[in-house]
């Protein structure tokens, strides 16, 4: 067993370190070895064969940015049941009347998002069907 | 010597670091095989057969492919990012192995004891899931710096599935740990000995199967695996976020999925199905299964030697057999068995999780994309809390 916090994640550095060389030595010997020829139709975007128009950096959908914040909310409130999770035990009813008003605080923000519509992934197109004029 | 005296954390765990290295990179190569094998049989092929007997070598002149193929990096890229995303994929997926241990067994490396694992940290858990989650910048970064349509549409898709999934994944491991209350991966595995009842999947006074299944849904959309191949949708998106890179940075990207296979798939092996401990007690004959698995598959194989379909196959069948029947011989005698068994028990399990992995790829169609958001969302989410709600009650009223 391990004693000191430098016996348990000195490893972890080297083994990140030896990671990182071998994916870049990696990519550095295909780099070396591999011939190069370029031409003007390589040098295209890959569409498929259809000659490509307009910029790849468009707008696209804020769902992605909604998504990514929800995520943050709901994994925060993940990452506190783990400590929980380690010393239950020793709390037992407790704790889990504690967690269980903390759950609740959290799946009611939970629900309140569902019935908004947030996690309706296709709930723009609906909405513009509805709009359309009669 | 003198520096082995002086630094042996560094110079044990560099010895421990290149033998994994180099074991879970060749178990990579062999795990492309083992896939395109499964499937083929799956779609009634042979798969890779040509290539040394039985495709073995085919691996090795794909790795020789990849490694003389042009490496195309198109004008239009962001070109930093565009280069650290194949390097960050592959070295967060092979840095998340440090902390997996294999087994309980310490042994003995230039005079150091030491275990069957890199790092024994006791929060390994939270560890691990903090390094792979940078992983999901290597698929934003790709999808992005492309600058190409497809890519990017892919990586969007991707790493909103990625962190979506995320969720169910950790409240599915939050359940069993209610039952071991650790957070070390190797002391997960001491609260499950004694047999396949104390393992987390069937453990008392709540079951954990539930978590079991959700952790694996999640697992396969975490490795972007079918169902949940949305990224790489080849119909819809070409490759995803990988359309424009080629060479050893292509294939960077999949030895990092099928690293993170594995990973998972020892995940799931530690906290569920109980780690490297065995079925059944050891008394009652578990440490005979090895040898019987092993004498079969080398009998079965010798069987083939006598009348093969093809006439290459003659010389190979009888090698595989007698290799087969003298691994089980190995499995026999005593002295090893001691840290063997654990080892076999824990490849076992994980392998066949892996081979899971193939069998649905091998058998369900993709999702679609809302599918896959509202599938996670509102169902997997909801299910894994209630399900951790349902075994904290059932732990504290019984305990």
């Amino acid at each position: 067993m391990p004693t000191s916090y430098t016996e348990m994640y000195f490893p972890v550095l080297v083994q990140a370190i030896l990671a990182m060389a071998l994916a870049a030595g990696l990519l550095t010997v295909s780099r070396l070895l591999g011939k190069r020829v370029r031409n003007r139709v390589k040098d295209l975007p890959y569409e498929s064969g259809i000659v490509p128009t307009g910029d790849a950096r468009q707008r696209f959908s804020v769902k992605f940015y909604l998504v990514a914040m929800l995520f943050i909310v709901f994994d925060i409130e993940a990452i506190f049941l783990y400590p929980w999770a380690v010393v239950y035990r020793d709390l037992r009813m407790v704790g889990f009347v504690e967690m269980l008003v903390f759950v609740i605080l959290i799946l009611s923000g939970f629900f309140y998002i569902w019935k908004k519509g947030a996690l309706d992934w296709a709930a723009g197109a609906v909405d513009r069907k509805e709009n359309r004029a009669p | 010597m003198e520096f082995v005296t002086q630094h042996p954390v560094l110079v044990v765990s560099l010895i421990k670091i290149a033998i994994a290295l180099f074991v879970v990179m060749t178990a990579l190569a062999y795990l492309t095989w083992f896939e395109r094998k499964v499937v083929a049989r799956i779609q009634s092929r042979w798969g890779p057969y040509w290539v040394g007997p039985h495709g073995l070598l085919q691996p090795l002149a794909d790795g020789v492919k990849f490694l003389f193929k042009e490496d195309i990096v198109p004008p239009m890229v962001d070109k930093v990012a565009y280069v650290l995303a194949p390097f960050l994929a592959l070295a967060i997926a092979l840095t998340t192995l440090a902390l997996i241990p294999i087994g309980p067994a310490t042994i003995n490396v230039l005079g150091q004891p030491t275990q069957l694992v890199i790092s024994h940290s006791n929060i390994a858990l939270i560890l691990l899931f903090a390094i792979s989650s940078i992983g999901i910048y290597a698929v934003v970064l790709a999808g992005w710096s492309s600058n190409s349509k497809y890519p990017l549409m892919g990586g969007l898709r991707s790493s909103a599935q990625m962190i979506s999934y995320e969720l169910p994944l950790s409240l599915a491991i939050a359940a069993p740990l209610l039952l071991s209350n650790t957070l070390s991966l190797h002391d997960l595995v001491v609260t499950q000995e004694g047999g396949i009842w104390h393992w987390n999947v069937l453990r008392g006074p709540f079951p954990q199967i539930f978590s079991f299944v959700i952790f694996l849904i999640a697992a396969f959309a975490e490795t972007n695996r079918v169902p949940f191949d949305l990224p790489e949708a080849e119909n819809e998106l070409v490759a995803g976020f990988h359309v424009e890179y080629s060479s050893m940075k292509f294939a960077s990207f999949f030895m990092a999925e099928y690293c993170n296979m594995i990973t998972v798939s020892s995940m799931a092996t530690l906290l569920f199905l109980g780690g490297w401990t065995a079925p059944w007690p050891a008394a009652y004959g578990s440490r005979f299964v090895p040898v019987l698995i092993f004498a079969l598959a080398g009998v079965v194989a010798l069987y083939h030697g006598i009348e093969t379909l093809r006439r290459r196959d003659r010389l190979t069948f009888p090698v595989f057999g007698v290799v087969f029947l003298a691994i089980a011989g190995v499995f026999l005698l005593p002295m090893v068995q001691e840290w063997l068994l654990p080892l076999f028990w824990f490849c076992a399990k994980t392998g066949a999780l892996l081979f899971a992995f193939m069998w649905i790829r091998g058998t369900l169609p993709r999702f679609r994309y809302d599918q896959l958001m509202g599938f996670t969302w509102k169902f997997l989410f909801p299910v894994a809390m209630l399900n951790l709600l349902v075994t904290g009650l059932l732990v504290a009223w019984f305990s």
